[in-house]
């Protein structure tokens, strides 16, 4: 197979990119690296537009102008040292980001996948929730023995996920529906389902009148680590990522999958199925999302209720993003965006500033990680990527 | 669900059984049998009304004079007969081709009137509400659905409405409870439209970010700072920040007196008035104006339009701009036409739902308009149903539209096609 090299878009550092030494993947690196110091930049404007403190002393800014500055500083510097203390402080604060950053591995992985295959999955959010519907039920409703009722309950939640993302690779293939719109439609679809199960006799716990299930049984849940909230889930979604990798880079499979995402046509001349690679990487990117419902439900929640997927279907899109679409890249980002979510609690528990700063700083490192350009023209100093710009641009109709 | 695109030439007039292409005849069968299973619906539902009488309550509150009893079962199976025959004259090919969207226009109306009389048999269905509520929930979505219109078909893929719906409630809210004026906070929507508007049209356009991608950061974006302002600024203040003025609504003299439908459509918000001006605006501007035809062509063939000397970028970022006041006019709707307060991620997916009446009004301003009102008209049945208890869960209506999207992409019913450069930015060699 020589065509390796050239369907492989990541690193295959053959030729050394003009202009610079760097490979390509330090490049990506440092542009991922700058857009993270730039969001914070953003951030603490955010941080000390809000300041009281700052506030109180521009008032007399002409006369002290100092007093701002030192004022903006101190508002800066405690809001991100909280952010800091909270993400990575102590052992309670590193498992808490792990927590956080279990299913956004896992949700991250299943964007990706179907990323490399040039399918774009908004629908994690989706498989998500079928995933965790599914685990759900078999872990409440089913009585099974230790190891064997989680066992089962995962795989509910995988088949969960694989069906929902598996319509829409069928679709694709078929009638050639743009997954985008399809996995948006089928998150809303998800949503109300999950919404009207919980209504039902079957979900409801008996005696509540809010949409909320059983708690799933003991012998279902991910066992816990050290009296943290952190779970074993966690371990399986750094396999999960280890297995994305060998699918994409060491299988026929994954290599027919990167062939289709590099160019449809090209495959289906060279005589592949350009259809069922659609409907394999939505059925296993399907999975992993359900994998991260299963990590919901079993791991952190135990109750199944219509907050379950919160929002880590669409933050998923933004690991996926950040992560370049590879498995180590989306492993590193669900762990920074799994610290950012754990150590803004704690901000906002200390300084009072509102969570969704971290919002903010997830959609501005994933805006400007996307346009290198940007980065670079603020950043003179960082060397061109090869191919960069607009690598995965591409229409509803293509 | 017209087959023919509109701005297409019309057809030539169809000889009564022309030789049918092999895929037409897929494509016939398959839609016809979608057809038919909601035709067979519609009967079924017929043959299970019970209870009566249906009555129809004509005029808003009113529960004595204005009512319309009609016998629910025969009416139904009226319906659904006439349901069936239009979904059998499709599939057996009994009207030309030209007029089949008629044919699936009248089936929707059986089969949605049918189902009404089988829910409100034996009880009193509001009717005017209902259509009230239908054009209260499709403000926002047109607006958001013309949005999307302009911009992708000047081809840039718009899925940030959301975004733009967030920021444009959160700005109207602001500025209408600080300056009082209805005024004011409608021009600050649309103006904070705009600034959205341009972030899509910079990192689309000018640094080439996929189009997708952009979209759902700028969602991601815009749910954040909103989020934040809101937290940091407008909830701590919330008397002085977050009391916008509802705004009122204007009889229009002589239209509001029409029977029926005159207080429905014509006394209203002036947004809503906004809204009928826009869509006819819009459909004047795509398909009637110099500036319009650019804009179809940079979205179609940006190459071809480079080629006669249109300046693609400039055309696209003039309709992206433009369609960052719909937008943010649309968000509007949220705050100072309808709730009267922000709160945080309010539009509640609004903006995805106009996205999906865009694409099943074919890229079309009219077309948008009618699955916007489509989906009003489910989402308000959905709370109506509730009221007169009926056995169907809300939750299943509230899918309806997202169903019924899906069924239109994959093709089951007609066609959908995107503008052909939509998402493609454009580089100049």
């Amino acid at each position: 197979m020589s065509t390796e090299t050239e369907v492989a878009p990541a690193p295959a550092p053959a030729k050394e990119p003009r202009g610079s030494g760097l490979p390509n993947w330090a490049v990506q690196g440092l542009v991922s690296l700058s857009a993270i110091v730039l969001a914070l930049l953003v951030g603490a404007i955010l941080i000390i537009v809000g300041d009281d403190q700052v506030q109180a002393t521009v008032k007399y800014f002409g006369a002290a102008p100092m007093d701002t500055v030192s004022a903006a500083l101190s508002a800066v510097g405690e809001a991100y040292k909280a952010l800091a203390v909270g993400a990575f402080g102590s052992w309670t604060a590193i498992s808490e980001s792990l927590t956080q950053a279990t299913p956004l591995i896992c949700g991250g992985l299943a964007v990706s996948l179907a990323f490399r295959t040039g399918l774009f999955n908004i629908g994690a959010q989706g498989q998500l929730i079928m995933g965790a519907i599914l685990a759900a039920y078999v872990g409440f409703a089913w009585h099974l023995p230790p190891v064997l009722h989680l066992i089962v309950a995962i795989v509910a939640g995988l088949i969960g996920g694989a069906l929902w993302g598996g319509v829409v690779g069928l679709l694709k293939a078929r009638t050639g529906a743009h997954e985008v719109i399809v996995t948006i439609m089928l998150n809303y679809v998800a949503i109300y389902l999950l919404a009207w199960l919980l209504t039902t006799s079957t979900f409801r716990r008996p005696g509540r009148t809010d949409p909320i299930s059983p708690i799933v049984d003991a012998n279902a849940q991910y066992p816990q680590i050290g009296g943290t909230r952190l779970h074993i889930g966690f371990f399986l979604a750094l396999l999960a990522a280890v297995f994305v990798w060998w699918l994409l880079n060491r299988s026929t499979i994954g290599f027919e999958l990167r062939a289709v995402g590099a160019n449809a046509d090209a495959s289906r001349t060279a005589g592949m199925s350009v259809g069922r690679a659609y409907v394999i990487a939505m059925v296993v990117a399907g999975a992993l999302a359900g994998l991260a419902g299963t990590q919901q439900v079993l791991g952190t929640d135990l109750p199944l209720t219509d907050g379950v997927a919160a929002s880590v279907g669409f933050d998923a899109i933004t690991v996926a993003l950040l992560g370049r679409g590879t498995p180590l890249g989306t492993v590193l980002a669900g762990l920074l965006f799994g610290a950012l979510n754990a150590g803004g609690l704690q901000m906002q528990l200390v300084t009072q500033t509102p969570l969704t700063l971290t919002t903010v700083l997830q959609a501005v490192i994933v805006l400007f990680v996307a346009a290198p350009a940007l980065v670079r023209s603020i950043f003179r100093f960082l060397p061109k990527e090869r191919g960069a710009g607009a690598v995965l641009a591409k229409g509803w109709n293509g | 669900m017209s087959e023919t695109t509109p701005d297409a030439v019309p057809a030539a007039a169809p000889k009564p059984q022309a030789i049918e292409a092999p895929a037409d005849r897929t494509r016939r069968l398959r839609v016809g049998g979608v057809m038919l299973v909601f035709a067979l619906i519609g009967l079924g539902l017929a043959v299970f009304t019970k209870g009566g009488k249906a009555t129809f309550q004509l005029v808003s509150g009113d529960l004595q004079n204005n009512l319309l009893g009609i016998p629910a079962q025969f009416t139904a199976l009226v319906l659904g007969i006439l349901g069936v025959i239009a979904a059998g004259a499709y599939l057996l090919r009994r009207v030309p081709q030209s007029y089949s969207g008629y044919l699936a226009a009248l089936l929707g109306i059986c089969f949605i009137g049918a189902f009404l009389c089988w829910a409100a048999a034996g009880k009193t269905f509001p009717l005017a509400n209902q259509f009230q509520g239908t054009l209260n929930f499709a403000t926002p979505l047109i607006l958001g659905a013309l949005a999307g219109v302009m911009c992708e078909r000047a081809g840039v893929i718009n899925i940030a409405i959301e975004g733009q719906f967030l920021v444009g409630a959160f700005t109207a809210a602001l500025v209408s409870s600080t300056t009082n004026s209805s005024a004011a906070a409608l021009i600050a929507a649309a103006a904070s439209g705009v600034v959205m508007a341009w972030l899509l049209a910079v990192f689309s356009i000018k640094y080439l970010v996929n189009q997708v991608v952009l979209g759902v950061v700028l969602v991601v974006f815009a749910t954040g700072i909103t989020g934040f302002l809101f937290d940091q600024f407008m909830q701590p203040q919330a008397e002085k920040l977050n009391t916008p003025e509802v705004l009122s609504a204007v009889k229009i003299p002589g239209l509001a007196d029409i029977p029926f439908i005159g207080p429905i459509l014509f006394n209203q918000t002036i947004l809503v008035y906004l809204t009928y001006i826009a869509v006819a605006v819009v459909t004047f501007v795509l398909f009637q104006t110099r500036w319009g035809l650019r804009i179809r062509a940079v979205g179609e063939h940006p190459k071809a339009a480079d080629t006669v000397g249109i300046k693609v970028k400039r055309i696209r970022y003039s309709a992206v701009l433009a369609a960052g006041v719909l937008a943010g006019l649309g968000g509007a709707f949220f705050t100072v036409g309808y709730a009267g307060s922000f709160s945080k991620e309010m539009t509640a997916g609004n903006g995805f739902i106009a996205l999906a009446a865009l694409i099943m009004g074919r890229w079309h301003p009219i077309g948008a308009m009618v699955a916007a009102l489509f989906f009003g008209f489910a989402t308000q049945l959905q709370s109506q149903l509730q009221i007169i208890q009926t056995p169907i869960p809300g939750e299943l209506l509230l899918m309806a539209p997202y169903l019924a999207t899906i069924i239109a992409v994959a093709g089951l019913v007609g066609r959908v096609r995107a503008p052909k450069a939509d998402g493609e930015p454009y580089v100049t060699e």
